[in-house]
């Protein structure tokens, strides 16, 4: 491979820091003694519970289905009873309905045996996608069976398996896709007959070349089939890993403003959701388990673990050795889009990708002072908006005349307030827009 | 002087006053012909109000409440806050409408935050305002209902009522026309607009109960709905978590109970509504504040 894909407009660069975490294999973490499941691990209304306090729960077992609307179920991810059925602290949502589970830690772990899914029609395979409870576990958590259901009037011709993972110090998906790379391929085939399509494009930044390779060495080994898999190598550029910078990337084709990649016949699923589908429908094992990357220099022992959905920040914690003094920030999820949490109370949800601990160097904590106009946030800015009217705007008081800016169709990556001089913090400004817009 | 000049002077003041002749027939036909009716009523009105343009009332500024009153016999003439009972009886005069009583009222911070000495759990940098430092993790207070202090509801308040005092919003009862601009722009959701009549107030608005409270703020309520218990008059109800006081019933049962839902809270956060008692605040106690 000789040329390197990349998005024409936009993007940073952030250093990588992904040498803590990048060599070391998946480690499973063992059971932790309590899990807790929040109801709302996907984009839209929490699940309702299905089990009645102190019951008994297998391992993979049903625990709440979809109340209303946009969902997927919500499985126990090990044998146990149910503690309780409260409010939880969550990153985001300040506090939410959850279910705590009191893991039976002498249980034998269940053995998923391998299933033969090619006699499946389309319509069984999707509806397996959907009780396992999969969701887009990149990050963005939208249920992954609505994605593979695109509207009838934009044909999909494409599948693209999303790679890149762009975000400084994560490695979770670069781990999977070097020990598990025939899953992942096992997966991409999977998805291909439920969209019923030929076309696999797999997209990874040339910083993974030993997950190239591995990626590549699986394709060519499953071969033998009329499906047409291929691996392509992307330049190393933030926020490439976004659905529609990589489908620019690798495709060409520009998604219009507010529209879906199926409006340019295009489906995006990131690696491990596809190795969950593969292990949903080949094996029958729902999405209770999923590696997270486990980073930054304020961890004692940094890795790449295999956890349980439910687990405690504080138990990661201490599996790996503890926190050092220096922590002056802990992260969920990647350095660039994710968030900072004020307590190490809480679980890691579905679209956990990681936990950074940073330390002073690390982060930047510089208090933001007035736009000089430099620029440099257009330059940066993949969807070609104007991020620095959007701060100008909110600090004016004037949310509701940001829409002209484009501020709903800023997906949040960070690019500009990484490069501007003036520290401002334009995401920040740009979801106080799209919340005050909305309101008004 | 020149004729050829004063011919040209003559000229020119004969056509540009033919022009102005024109111009002003032409704009006094187009003003008989195109008037607007407009209601003298409602410039009365108007200049009745105190053109604040507050929009308490819940209309477009004091002309919007203006067409509204004098138009809309539905719409009663004791909305606008700032001008309280004058203003009203003036409306009502001028309406013909039937006065009402004008409730004196003021807004209220449901949060002791300061008393409670509650502490932050992460240190924000962001832009300074509440709204957006509630957008990551319910804001930097411990408790998530407390008041965030960055002081939106000071810089939003329009009649400049509200001064923020150790990062704590202090409402002046002189000022505050309870128009209500401060409750909807308090991302908590903790101010409150209150009768002055009131007896006893609850200054907290957690929804957390027994342990959550007393691990983040030395006087929050609890949730031990002791005072719905003890008030005879039945005025005091636990809805959603939270303490509602019934100010009218509670006026109306009169002194008689001696105040026992003050004496009987076990966390001595429920008061006795004093406008000059609306921040205890202790100066030993020194802040760490963000921003």
């Amino acid at each position: 491979m000789v040329s390197t894909l990349t998005f024409p407009k936009g993007g940073v660069h952030p250093p990588e820091s992904k040498g803590l975490t990048e060599q070391l294999p998946i480690q499973v973490m063992p059971l932790p003694a309590e899990l807790h499941l929040i109801l709302g691990q996907h984009i839209g209304a929490p699940c309702t519970p299905t089990v009645a306090k102190k019951a008994a729960v297998g391992e993979g077992d049903l625990v709440a289905d979809v109340s209303k609307g946009l969902g997927v179920p919500l499985h126990a991810p090990a044998a146990g009873s149910i503690k309780a059925i409260a409010t939880a602290a969550h990153p985001i949502r300040v506090t939410t309905p959850s279910i705590t589970l009191a893991v039976d830690r002498e249980a034998q772990p269940r053995q998923w045996t391998a299933d033969q899914w090619q006699q499946l029609t389309a319509q069984e395979l999707l509806q397996k996608v959907h009780d396992a409870g999969i969701v887009g576990i990149g990050g963005a958590g939208f249920p992954t069976h609505v994605k593979l259901k695109p509207p009838a009037d934009t044909p999909v011709d494409t599948l693209l398996l999303n790679g890149a993972e762009c975000e400084p110090y994560i490695t979770a998906d670069h781990r999977s896709m070097v020990e598990k790379a025939e899953e992942i391929v096992e997966g991409a085939k999977i998805l291909l007959k439920i969209l019923g399509i030929k076309t696999c494009v797999v997209g990874i930044e040339n910083n993974k070349p030993d997950a190239i390779a591995a990626m590549t060495a699986a394709v060519r080994a499953a071969g033998g089939d009329d499906s047409d898999i291929s691996v392509v190598t992307l330049q190393v550029k933030y926020p490439q890993g976004s659905e529609k910078q990589l489908i620019q990337a690798i495709t060409g084709r520009k998604v219009p403003a507010m529209a879906l990649p199926s409006a340019v016949g295009v489906v995006v699923h990131n690696v491990s959701t596809t190795r969950a589908v593969y292990e949903a429908v080949a094996l029958g094992k729902p999405l209770i388990e999923k590696v997270v990357t486990i980073s930054g220099r304020g961890i004692v022992k940094p890795a790449n673990l295999l956890v349980k959905i439910g687990t405690k920040v504080s138990d990661i914690v201490e599996y790996c050795g503890g926190i050092s003094d220096e922590v002056a920030k802990v992260v969920l999820g990647g350095p660039m889009m994710g968030f900072a949490v004020s307590t190490l109370d809480i679980p890691v949800t579905k679209t956990t990708s990681a936990v950074l601990f940073l330390t002073k160097e690390e982060i930047d904590t510089t208090p933001l002072s007035s736009c000089i106009r430099c620029g440099w946030c257009l330059d940066a800015c993949p969807m070609g908006l104007e991020p620095k009217e959007i701060g100008l705007y909110v600090e004016a008081n004037r949310p509701e005349n940001t829409e002209q800016f484009g501020v709903f169709e800023c997906f949040e990556c960070g690019s500009c307030a990484y490069v501007c001089p003036a520290k401002r913090p334009l995401v920040q400004f740009v979801r106080l827009a799209k919340m005050k817009a909305k309101r008004s | 002087m020149d004729p050829q000049l004063v011919k040209m002077a003559i000229g020119g003041l004969v056509l540009l006053g033919c022009i102005g002749l024109f111009f002003g027939i032409g704009l006094a036909i187009a003003a008989q012909k195109f008037a607007v009716e407009s209601n003298p009523l409602i410039e009365e009105v108007l200049e009745s109000l105190p053109l604040a343009n507050c929009g308490g009332c819940g209309y477009p500024g004091c002309e919007g409440y203006a067409i509204e009153v004098v138009t809309n016999p539905d719409v009663p003439p004791n909305l606008c806050f700032p001008g309280k009972e004058k203003v009203a009886e003036k409306v009502a005069a001028l309406t013909g409408k039937k006065m009402t009583a004008v409730e004196d009222t003021m807004a209220v911070v449901r949060c002791s935050r300061i008393e409670g000495r509650v502490s932050h759990k992460h240190h924000y940098i962001g832009f300074s305002s509440c709204t957006a430092a509630s957008l990551g993790f319910g804001g930097p207070s411990a408790c998530q209902y407390a008041c965030i202090g960055l002081g939106e509801c000071a810089e939003a308040c329009p009649f400049g009522a509200i001064e923020m005092v150790d990062n704590f919003p202090e409402i002046s009862p002189d000022k505050c026309v309870s128009c209500g601009v401060c409750v909807k722009t308090c991302p908590k959701n903790i101010i409150e607009i209150q009768t002055l009549k009131a007896r006893v107030w609850v200054p907290c608005s957690s929804k957390d109960l027994g342990k959550a409270v007393t691990s983040v703020c030395q006087v929050g309520c609890i949730g031990c709905k002791m005072c719905v218990k003890v008030c005879p008059a039945q005025a005091v109800t636990y809805e959603n978590n939270l303490i509602h006081i019934d100010h009218k019933a509670c006026i109306a049962y009169g002194p008689s109970c001696e105040e026992i839902c003050v004496s009987k809270c076990p966390r001595d956060i429920f008061r006795i509504y004093d406008t000059h008692d609306m921040v205890r605040r202790d100066p030993s106690v020194g802040l760490k504040m963000a921003g």
